[in-house]
């Protein structure tokens, strides 16, 4: 496949993080290129404030480090600014002289600060707060000067005054309105925040209009319309933002206030799309990162072709992250003849609760000092929930882990990134996360503000509390006190690569046992298939001899035999080795296959390559075979091609590693004669249809397989099957087969995780990851000098004669 | 007859798999000879007291083999078989000199 050329101006949230869900879609369609104009890797801009409070360095706010580029084979070009495009030719071309082409142009070229055009604008001195350098620059100011004056008091101006504050300068903070945040506080809440920001320090200037900035060549004071003045040695302009459209407007791509775009951010003109603050959409041009983040999404659903409802705007609300102060707000803010108010003041806590109700239903929110039900506030708000909804949820929150406790599994603990309380407490189960970290880093919840930190760490106590009543914390082995999931997580975390290093790093007991190590190997496999070299000597004999060792310490031969269709040349090729080597038995296999048993472990190289077919895995942890029917080819009763849909099958999935052996079957009716309903996966056709079983097993512990899905074309069954073996081989425990590990999580909780098209494409992306690197271990075996003689080889020393 | 022990020559270090048995026959014996993940080279009898296992194509943890055939747990130092399994096997003393090594038979 061509890759389609994806280039992206601005290296932001909004479009690094578009580019990021492009790659989860589809990691191979895109060659993507990056021109960013600062020199960084993609930080968090939100927090740009804990920049300027110091303490707090640029990689610690980097969201995408350089090492992400690289490793997703991203073009970038820091500190570049793109400066035409030209929509005719598809080309961008930057500062440097650079021109490149495009399939795909994204435009994210984000926001300027707003410079009021004030006499005196111009001199030294007066900055804006919007990128590193501007934080950089305040810094070296704090170092020299004194008086700091933010015009501004909006939640901009207010993060740029606390961080002044904290280099030590003394600030004031000058404000049009007569109380602070106006857009996001009412009266009562913008008046308690000023209360508590004046005890850590800040002046306020309120409903003063700024007339000019004096000074020389420096800045020296601010002047206002009413004739009076105050001293500054720093000015910091924080009004407001305005979308940067320049560079969208000189190519003729249609702008407003930001760059038009509809539904699925696109401009006007093909294949120019625009994500993020310097987007309009339906009249809105956004500032806050959530939709920025919603947009994104849509944005990455638009060009990997996955269907979608396009963007529809959002509902916004606003935490405020100045230390020690809480603000919270949400849709409707002020009253009006249309509202109710439910609201609750408590003057000795410093607390405020305002709840707007519009026809019964929650319309809006302000929370101050006390901003825990935020999100469960904002949730009611885009679902335009009851106000008795609210009031019964709020009386039997008694503790905060009950309250994400009672949380429904659809309600959003991150807002920024859209994130539910379902999809964290899965990621938790799924991959046996244990901290805040872990769950940012799998589920993206509190990446961006950070303001959700404490729900996620609730619903991890929550979470783990629960599972580890009900597990009684399994342990993997006697070698270690930790769990399959405590051990994954380690691995994720610290990125350990060989199982000598886990058994170290996680203080084994022991030098390990035949319980955890071909775990181990399999777990960190899985976990980085093209990266891992794994260890043929952690494995089960089997697995490493790539035979089946039989009582008496021979072998058994299974060559591959797709969906237990054969030709009379592999028959005669069989029949011959058996014959020239002596096998002690030919047997048909329970998988259609044909065994040879009675081999020596020194013949089986020789009778591999003489045999020159591949392995049929009959040893192996992992897709064993999958029995077929004879179908509608040749059965009077068959609906489907079980037989070319068995050895697609087989041929997609063979030589995969998976937690335990994996068996499938596909019959071409209901009378079942491949037996699917005992299979691990189990296919049934029917008239114009598939039917997808699951978790069945005619072994030790018999289990009838559960319909999972049923499917119409024979692609959609490939794709499920393919996210249902990856979504096992990511959370089953080694060794547990897919019966026990259905049983465990439930039929309806692994239907309603493969019925999010996004999740089966990701789960099939990694599934191509890992099959990717799969290769036949006859072969292998043959043309591998070290491995014949490591494994096949015995050391024969002849008796002496005396 | 006097039995001597015979210095029988298996190998160079270097050619026996890391963390891995190696079958030696010697005669009608068949000698399980391990290279520990420390560098120690191990030799008993192939053999385990249980059905008879091949313990060569055991997992080797340390100083211990798990049987292939039924998971014993057997030491490669003394032999001695590890709890809940009682038994014990035959060792052999090995020498290395200079990258070469010798199990010392009993005849």
């Amino acid at each position: 496949m061509i890759k389609q050329k994806l280039v992206l101006i601005g290296n932001g949230m909004a479009g690094v993080r578009a580019i990021e869900e492009v790659l989860k879609i589809n990691p191979d369609g895109f060659e993507v290129t990056i021109f960013g104009t600062e020199p960084y890797p993609n930080y968090n801009r939100i927090q740009l404030s804990k920049v300027l409070q110091g303490g707090t360095s640029v990689s610690d706010i980097t969201l995408n480090d350089w090492e992400w580029y690289q490793d997703n084979m991203i073009r970038f070009y820091p500190g570049e600014t793109v400066t035409a495009i030209n929509t005719k030719t598809k080309t961008v071309s930057t500062d440097k002289g650079r021109t490149e082409s495009y399939d795909q142009l994204i435009i994210a070229t984000g926001s300027n600060p707003f410079m009021l055009p004030l006499p005196g604008a111009d001199k030294e001195g007066v900055k804006a707060f919007r990128n590193i350098k501007d934080c950089e620059e305040m810094i070296e100011y704090s170092k020299k000067h004194k008086k700091a004056a933010v015009i501004g008091g909006g939640l901009l101006g207010l993060e740029a005054a606390r961080g002044l504050l904290n280099l030590g300068m003394e600030v004031d903070v000058i404000h049009i309105f007569d109380y602070l945040m106006e857009r996001q506080l009412d009266r009562t809440a913008g008046k308690l925040l000023q209360a508590e920001l004046e005890k850590q320090g800040m002046n306020f200037i309120l409903q003063k209009n700024t007339a000019e900035i004096t000074g020389r060549k420096h800045v020296t004071g601010l002047k206002f319309s009413d004739g009076s003045r105050i001293k500054a040695d720093l000015v910091v302009m924080a009004v407001g933002i305005k979308p940067n459209v320049a560079l969208a407007q000189e190519a003729g791509i249609p702008v407003n206030r930001g760059i038009l775009v509809n539904d699925y951010l696109e401009t006007d003109i093909p294949n120019v799309f625009a994500v993020g603050e310097c987007a309009e959409h339906r009249g809105i041009a956004y500032g806050l990162v959530a939709p920025l983040y919603q947009q994104g999404q849509v944005l990455a659903k638009r060009l990997c072709g996955v269907r979608d409802n396009g963007y529809q705007g959002s509902v916004l609300s606003t935490q405020l992250k100045v230390s020690g102060v809480d603000v919270f707000s949400a849709g409707k803010i002020n009253e009006d003849e249309s509202t109710k108010v439910y609201k609750m003041y408590d003057d000795w806590n410093g607390t405020y609760k305002k709840v707007l109700i519009e026809d019964g239903k929650i319309a809006g929110a302000v929370l101050f000092g006390d901003t825990k039900d935020g999100n469960k506030l904002f949730d009611f708000i885009k679902k335009g929930a009851l106000i008795e909804e609210y009031l019964e949820s709020s009386q039997s929150a008694n503790s905060e882990v009950n309250l994400v406790a009672s949380m429904s599994d659809e309600e959003i603990i991150c807002g920024c990134n859209g994130v539910t309380k379902g999809s964290i407490v899965e990621a938790i189960k799924a991959n046996g996360l244990t901290t805040v970290d872990q769950v940012t880093g799998c589920t993206n919840a509190s990446r961006s503000c950070g303001g959700c930190k404490s729900l996620v760490s609730d619903l991890l106590a929550c979470t783990l509390g629960e599972h580890y009543q009900a597990d009684q914390k399994e342990a993997i082995c006697g070698c270690t006190t930790l769990s399959r999931d405590e051990v994954l997580a380690e691995i994720r975390e610290k990125g350990l690569t060989h199982i000598r290093e886990v058994m170290n790093v996680l203080e084994w007991e022991s030098d390990g046992c035949s319980k955890c190590k071909p775990a181990l190997n399999y777990y960190l496999g899985m976990i980085n298939p093209l990266k891992y070299q794994d260890e043929h000597e952690a494995r089960y004999v089997n697995e490493r001899m790539h035979a089946n060792i039989q009582k008496d310490g021979t072998y058994s031969v299974v060559p591959r035999m797709y969906g237990g269709v054969t030709t009379s040349e592999d028959l005669r090729k069989i029949a011959d080795v058996a014959d020239k080597y002596k096998v002690g038995m030919i047997k048909v296999t329970g998988g259609q296959r044909i065994d040879l048993l009675g081999v020596y472990k020194e013949d089986l190289p020789k009778i591999w390559a003489e045999l020159d077919m591949p392995s049929g895995s009959a040893y192996s942890k992992g897709l064993r075979t999958v029995k077929t029917c004879v179908g509608e080819n040749f059965c009077r009763f068959g609906t489907q091609d079980s037989i070319g849909m068995g050895i697609r099958l087989e041929r997609k999935f063979e030589g995969l590693n998976t937690p335990h052996k994996v068996k499938m079957a596909v019959s071409a009716c209901p009378r079942n004669c491949a037996e699917s309903g005992i299979k691990d996966v189990g296919v049934v056709g029917v008239e114009g249809a598939w039917e997808m079983y699951v978790g069945g097993n005619g072994g030790t512990h018999l289990r009838e397989a559960d319909l999972l899905f049923k499917f119409k074309s024979g692609d959609e069954l490939v794709e499920m099957i393919g996210a249902f073996l990856q979504y096992y081989r990511e959370s089953a425990k080694y060794l547990e087969r897919t019966s026990a590990w259905v049983e465990r999580l439930g039929i309806d909780h692994i239907r309603e995780v493969l019925s999010d098209e996004l999740m089966v494409k990701e789960y099939n992306n990694r599934i191509d990851e890992a099959l990717s690197v799969v290769q036949d271990p006859w072969k292998e075996a043959i043309n591998n000098k070290n491995l014949l003689r490591d494994l096949y080889q015995n050391v024969k020393v002849p008796v002496e004669t005396k | 007859m006097e039995k001597t022990l015979r210095s029988v020559f298996i190998g160079e270090v270097a050619e026996l798999p890391q963390k891995l048995g190696k079958t030696v026959i010697v005669g009608n014996k068949e000698i399980a000879v391990f290279k520990t993940e420390n560098g120690d080279i191990r030799a008993i009898e192939n053999r385990c007291p249980h059905k008879g296992g091949v313990l060569a194509e055991g997992i080797l943890s340390g100083e211990y083999v798990f049987c292939p055939m039924h998971d014993w747990k057997i030491s490669v130092k003394d032999g001695n078989v590890q709890a809940p399994d009682v038994g014990c096997v035959q060792t052999y003393p090995v020498e290395v000199k200079s990258g070469q090594v010798y199990v010392l038979i009993r005849e």
